[in-house]
């Protein structure tokens, strides 16, 4: 579970990067997060991934308490969140196999485990056939299927999408949309930030719009709002 | 650390070297270089200061006995003056080994011609353990009875204290520097390694590698560096003193340089330069990968 409460965050060169926000988002909940440039969306996520601290109010991730959490303590909250980033950020002299392995390996995973869990995920993110395969000779939305498939591997409970098909055409946005969708449906929770009004429309999500640091509206219906403002 | 992960670590750690081959090369020789400058220093700083110490045990107390006293008298004053805690031997000369000594000095020198045994007095020629004590000491033989004049070269045994701690102030000094800058070096090899994987590293933060499976595959990269470059610079070193020590036996006017053989130096040596490569290379890059930690 995600759970803000009033909190603001300003940095350290004085932007008011978030003036109070509340939400909540529930386990297994799928959840759109959008928002114009600049108005705290990215700050939100690294809130939850534990790269900032609030300058007030509270901030709790998965059983975290993230304004008073240790240093050494993150590493294990990471855990429970996979990040998905616009620009895929993959190891390009790894095989897709090892992109995802390595996520393992890197949190202590037994060879064994790794052996079992990492066909499994490639299978559902649909790269079974090009574990062999380097990240370069593979097209953009499988390089998103690859980043989602390693943020997936260490079965988190919450995965975050930050701009999942800001690379990607419509047809390949929404493949990648509905892939998110099916492992939501799995049971994890899922955050996806994103600029794409038409497809959130084409999913029937919550959507949560933030505008210059506040919340200015939370709907159930999969409505985007920001550009009617 | 589990130890599933353990070989992971490692063949990390050794993936580094291969994968930064020149600037693994580079830290490796300027280790070597740095350790064999600090190295060949310290066994000659050694060597002199031992020479030192044998030359400045040559610098002799020469103790006058009385000349009212008998031959038999006079000897019997050395019991007393070995007793003195700081003297290492008393030597007796009567005074007719003193005339020989007197003339073999002064040969062809027609003033001292008529100089005859009894002109001069016994004496001990008493050497030290330790010549920075001389004054002290000095005093101490004066006290005894039938004691009448000594002669010491203060100056001398007080020269030959402050060249040994000139030259000891000067090798710590010139030691740290030079493993200042080979931990510099091996840092900034390190640095470039890891500077170079950065992505990797913010993705291994990204997805809850704790800080210490980051930092563990590079300081396993410094540690192999550092040792590697000790133990070639200790190869070198052996090797190269040998060949020297040799070549200046050989020499007929550098006769007077008696060097100890290596064999004698191996202990302290191996410890120095496998600690000097410990900590250049484990201290290195523990340093260097810090400031990426922190994402």
């Amino acid at each position: 579970m995600i759970e803000f409460n009033n909190v603001t965050k300003k940095y350290s060169v004085g932007t008011q990067a978030l003036k109070g926000v509340s939400m909540q988002i529930e386990d297994g909940e799928f959840c759109f997060l959008v928002g114009p440039s600049g108005s705290g969306k990215s700050t939100i996520i690294k809130l939850i991934t534990g790269e900032l601290k609030p300058t007030s109010g509270s901030v709790h991730v998965n059983g975290y308490s993230l304004e008073r959490i240790r240093k050494r303590e993150i590493p294990y909250l990471r855990r429970t969140v996979g990040v998905v980033f616009q620009d895929f950020r993959l190891i390009d002299n790894m095989t897709v196999y090892d992109n995802v392995a390595f996520a393992m390996r890197v949190v202590g995973a037994k060879n064994q485990e790794i052996k079992d869990r990492v066909p499994y995920v490639l299978d559902l993110v649909g790269l079974e056939t090009k574990s062999r395969r380097h990240p370069s000779e593979l097209s953009g939305g499988e390089q998103q299927r690859l980043a989602i498939a390693r943020a997936l591997v260490n079965n988190p409970s919450t995965i975050i999408a930050d701009e999942p098909t800001g690379n990607l055409d419509p047809a390949r946005s929404f493949e990648i949309m509905t892939l998110l969708q099916e492992i939501n449906n799995l049971g994890t929770t899922m955050l996806v930030v994103t600029h794409e009004k038409d497809l959130v429309e084409q999913f029937t999500n919550r959507v949560i719009t933030i505008n210059d640091g506040l919340i200015s509206s939370d709907r159930m219906d999969g409505h985007y709002e920001y550009e009617n403002q | 650390m589990k130890i599933n992960n353990l070989g992971y670590l490692l063949k990390e750690g050794f993936r580094g070297i291969f994968l930064h081959g020149f600037m693994s090369f580079a830290a490796i020789f300027v280790t070597v270089a740095c350790l064999l400058i600090v190295g060949s220093f310290s066994v000659l700083m050694y060597n002199v200061n031992i020479m030192v110490e044998e030359l400045n045990q040559t610098n002799e107390v020469m103790v006058y006995i009385d000349e009212t006293l008998s031959e038999s008298d006079a000897r019997s004053i050395g019991t007393k003056i070995n007793l003195i805690e700081n003297v290492q031997m008393s030597t007796f000369k009567n005074r007719e080994q003193a005339l020989e000594e007197f003339i073999a000095d002064h040969q062809g020198d027609e003033a001292f011609n008529g100089v005859e045994a009894e002109d001069l007095r016994h004496r001990f020629v008493v050497t030290l353990m330790d010549n920075s004590q001389m004054e002290k000491t000095v005093a101490e033989i004066n006290q005894i009875e039938g004691v009448a004049k000594i002669t010491a070269a203060y100056e001398l045994a007080e020269g030959f204290s402050t060249l040994q701690k000139i030259l000891q102030i000067v090798s710590i000094i010139v030691i740290a520097g030079l493993l200042v800058v080979s931990l510099v070096i091996i840092s900034n090899t390190v640095k470039i390694s890891v500077y170079d994987r950065r992505d990797e590293i913010a993705i291994m933060k990204m997805v809850g590698a704790t800080n210490g499976f980051i930092r563990l595959p590079f300081v396993v990269e410094g540690f192999s560096l550092g040792m590697l470059g000790a133990s070639i610079a200790f190869g070198l070193e052996w090797l190269l003193y040998d060949v020297l020590v040799k070549q200046i036996e050989t020499m007929d006017s550098l006769q007077m340089f008696q060097f100890v053989p290596f064999q004698q130096l191996l202990i302290p040596m191996i410890a120095t330069f496998a600690a000097t490569g410990f900590f250049v290379g484990v201290l290195g890059s523990w340093s260097s990968i810090r400031k990426f930690m922190n994402v």
